[in-house]
């Protein structure tokens, strides 16, 4: 104000880029440094507690549980970032499992269409709850716990209750179990699994930050008021992040289904909240806004080494629980605090 | 003559069985600055809504170049080159400067998929250094204050490039230079031939900036004239439709009177900073300021709402601990928000709960059991006392008007035994009908010994009411003025008396 003609270069030089320490003390950047600080010591507390963590196998094993935990944790994330709630992530994903067996082993079609079919009834079963949260106005909360039980009988229903096996579709457990990494290299026999959650991770990351999907979606959970002031159709974009959300539950259906081998029909409630809580732990604002996939796969991996390093430890299976639920508790805690000290720098 | 670029004819709307708008009528002419002036609930920010594709018509026509047009959202509006700066910031927090200016068109990079945020930044930097602004379009918005926030929202109505443009109220929250700021920006639309609405309560600035004025009471239209021209009290008379207000009631002099509550130096993160005043027994003192300056901020603080900072309260000259609403309640202090459907009431529930909501423990029997007739004879008893209108107090609250429910609440503290009541935006959402009788309820009350507070952002209302004016700015106390001395320029002075201002306009 106080200068009244400035030259854009001027002005543009007036602003000296941020510095790094500055960066850093960003609440945000702040949360997930914290989360990524927990998930070193943690795995530093467990290689010194039991030589076993570190081996080859065991981190091998860490890695290929939380590829299924963390692409739900993905779809999650931008669904929360909305500040909506996806309690159907667990069901979907074994629904989709499920659908994949059928066409798979039931109609004998090929392997490529049943990976489309995955994807595809993920898609549809996440354009149902978002036609549900952004026309018929039902709170997400609900309309996903009525679809989690809507696609868990669902599953039941078509597998007749048993599981659907893969025998006949050879190269299905490929997608999990194989390692294309450790065909090029060797050493490393990382597991495809968790190739395919990096990818969708970074596919994830870019939709997020660079493209207007991602900017709706960071929107609509800051303010939605304000989006649909701007003229943006909110319902429309509302509507398709819980369709890609729902697509990347089907990924998750794929890895889990050639993991096992088998679409398991009674799998799958209860991964929802691991999926909810590795969001949470990874800084994600259950109040929408803000929020980053770095942060989301940073969580999961602290869920699942966790869990690894406890049963390592033969820590009793009750015990896990109940530490996993002090975990969550915690991280939430450490969302309010950051929001609170947000709130105060204005 | 030249053609009108929009003409409203016959234009309603209700809202619930509520008339905003009565056959209204607007005319905007191409290269004009085109004020609209009411009291508050006149419907111009309903006329404009309707104009801007938030609401839709019940009935009548919208004429753009003469062409009757059906303006269905937001996005049809900005179609056809209406945009609008609403009087509530519309700001997406976590989104940077320019992400919010642009949000809904976005510049494309490759493939069209991308967006290309370094387009984006330079495009929101030009229309900054249009407007004088020193900002970093990266800044999320959450961190500005209020005012850079407002300079935000109307760089985004400015980057619309849009033919009408529709300012409800928008030096609300600014400061002296920029509002200087602004109305180049305005002259220079009107030059290139942007019709510009400007509604404002500030008749000086509409003295400065404004062509014509289209006067508004009650959802319909009253007239149309030149600004220059038409005397002041003339516009008034056409506002408010009856003889000039009753020429200033007499203040009672309560400067004597024992000090009930003291606040002394209370802070409070950076809303509010050392701020201390005294309220005494009987008075009405105002709390002025612009939008975000600290006021309801500093009543939350002293109502125990938000963890202070630092500071003390004292209640009749006791220091005392205030560390929740309930330690508030227990000291006689009572606070009734702004917003009184998510604060004040179970809106689902009946009039006689609702008042006696807060002092249920006075209505137990056998030290559990609620003695219902007890709460029904008390609920009577309020409803008469203030005039409520209600067909009986099992009426649901939600079902009554604005004012009637401000009375509820009212009584809900009254019945509590609060001796000092926090009134924030008393009078909004309330008609003006209803208006009148609530100021004269608070006249009341402090007639009775009530100590009063009222926060409201319409100068006219704390310049009516208070028996003394503390005006904020920026969370510190930066005046106090007595009645006599109280004058809208007085209190815009004093509110717009910014320590940072050169560091961080």
């Amino acid at each position: 104000m106080t200068t009244p003609t400035v030259t854009t270069a001027a002005t543009a030089a007036g602003f000296s880029p941020k510095t790094l320490k500055d960066r850093l003390l960003r609440p945000a950047t702040r949360q997930k440094l914290l989360a990524f600080a927990s998930l070193v010591a943690l795995m530093v507390f467990f290689s010194f507690a039991s030589p076993q963590f570190l081996q080859a196998d065991n981190l091998v094993g860490i890695l290929q549980s939380t590829a299924v935990n963390g692409v739900l944790a993905i779809a999650c994330t931008f669904v929360i970032i909305t500040s909506g709630i996806d309690l159907s992530v667990g069901t979907l994903m074994t629904f989709c499992a499920v659908m994949t067996g059928v066409v798979l082993t039931y109609m004998g079609m090929p392997l490529w269409l049943g990976i489309c079919a995955a994807i595809f009834f993920g898609a549809l079963s996440g354009f149902v709850s978002g036609l549900l949260i952004a026309k018929l106005k039902i709170p997400p909360f609900i309309a996903t716990l009525g679809m989690m039980m809507l696609l868990k009988g669902l599953s039941l229903v078509i597998s007749g209750t048993k599981p659907i096996y893969f025998n006949d579709t050879p190269g299905f457990t490929a997608i999990s179990q194989d390692s294309l990494i450790g065909d090029i290299v060797p050493s490393l026999p990382i597991p495809n699994a968790v190739l395919i959650l990096f990818l969708v991770a970074v596919a994830a990351s870019i939709v997020l930050n660079r493209t207007i999907l991602g900017r709706y979606t960071f929107a609509l959970g800051s303010n939605e008021e304000a989006v649909r002031l701007s003229g943006v159709n909110t319902d429309f974009w509302k509507i398709v992040v819980y369709t890609v959300s729902g697509g990347i539950c089907g990924i998750a259906g794929l890895l889990i289904a050639s993991r096992l081998n088998s679409a398991q029909p009674a799998l799958g409630q209860g991964y929802e909240l691991d999926a909810i809580a590795a969001v949470v732990i990874g800084g994600t604002s259950l109040s929408g806004g803000t929020g980053t996939i770095v942060g989301t796969i940073i969580g999961a991996f602290i869920m699942s080494v966790l869990t690894n390093g406890l049963r390592i430890l033969s820590v009793a299976q009750e015990w896990q629980t109940v530490v996993t639920g002090v975990i969550i508790i915690l991280a939430v805690y450490a969302d309010i605090l950051r929001r609170r000290s947000g709130s105060k720098a204005r | 003559m030249t053609q009108p670029i929009v003409t409203i004819r016959d234009l309603s709307k209700s809202f619930a069985g509520v008339r905003a708008l009565d056959r209204a009528q607007f005319e905007l002419l191409p290269g004009e600055v085109h004020a609209l002036m009411g009291e508050n609930g006149a419907g111009k920010s309903t006329l404009m809504k309707v104009l801007a594709g938030v609401y839709r018509k019940d009935s009548g026509e919208v004429l753009l170049d003469g062409r009757p047009v059906d303006i269905e959202s937001p996005r049809a509006a900005q179609a056809l080159g209406i945009g609008i700066i609403h009087q509530e910031l519309n700001l997406m927090n976590h989104l940077s400067a320019a992400q919010n200016i642009f949000i809904g068109r976005e510049p494309r990079g490759r493939f069209g998929l991308f967006i290309d945020e370094e387009a984006m930044c330079c495009e929101a930097q030009r229309i900054f250094e249009r407007m004088n602004l020193k900002l970093d379009p990266r800044t999320p918005v959450g961190e500005l204050t209020v005012a850079r926030q407002q300079m935000v929202e109307i760089a985004k109505a400015l980057s619309f490039e849009s033919r009408v443009l529709i300012m409800d109220e928008p030096t609300a929250a600014l400061n002296n230079e920029e509002v200087a700021d602004l109305f180049r920006i305005i002259g220079r639309l009107r030059s290139r031939g942007v019709a510009v609405v400007y509604i404002s309560h500030k008749m000086d600035e509409l003295k400065r900036i404004a062509d014509r004025v289209t006067v508004m009471r009650d959802g319909q239209y009253i007239a149309t004239v030149p600004m220059a021209t038409t005397p002041m009290d003339a516009l008034i008379a056409m506002m408010v439709g009856r003889q000039l207000a009753e020429a200033g009631h007499e203040m009672p002099d309560t400067s004597g009177n024992e000090v009930v509550l003291e606040a002394r130096g209370i802070c409070r993160g950076a809303m509010v900073r050392d701020a201390s005043f005294v309220l005494r027994r009987g008075e009405i003192l105002g709390f002025a300021g612009l939008m975000g300056a600290g006021r309801t901020e500093l009543a939350r603080a002293v109502f125990g709402a938000d963890r202070i900072d630092a500071g003390e309260v004292l209640v009749q000259g006791r220091k005392v601990s205030i560390r929740s609403p309930e330690d508030a309640v227990a000291h006689g202090i009572g606070y009734l928000s702004e917003d009184r459907k998510h604060f004040g009431l179970a809106t689902g529930m009946d009039v006689e709960t609702n008042i006696a909501l807060a002092s249920m423990k006075r209505f137990l029997s056998a030290g559990f059991l609620i003695d219902q007739a007890a709460v029904e004879s008390a609920g009577e008893r309020y409803v008469r006392q203030l005039g409520i209108k209600t067909p009986s107090v099992r009426q649901q609250v939600r079902l009554l008007s604005g004012g009637n429910q401000q009375k509820i609440v009212i009584a809900k503290w009254l019945l509590r035994d609060c001796n000092v009541l926090f009134f924030d935006e008393p009078t909004r959402g309330i008609d003006v009908g209803a208006k009148a009788e609530i100021y004269r309820l608070l006249n009341e009350l402090a007639a009775q010994g009530k100590a009063i507070v009222i926060i409201s952002s319409e100068l006219p209302e704390v310049l009516r009411m208070s028996h003394r004016v503390l005006v904020m700015c920026e969370g510190r106390i930066t005046g106090e003025l007595r009645a006599r001395e109280a004058s809208q320029e007085r209190i815009m002075q004093l509110a717009t008396r910014r320590e940072t201002a050169h560091a961080a306009p």
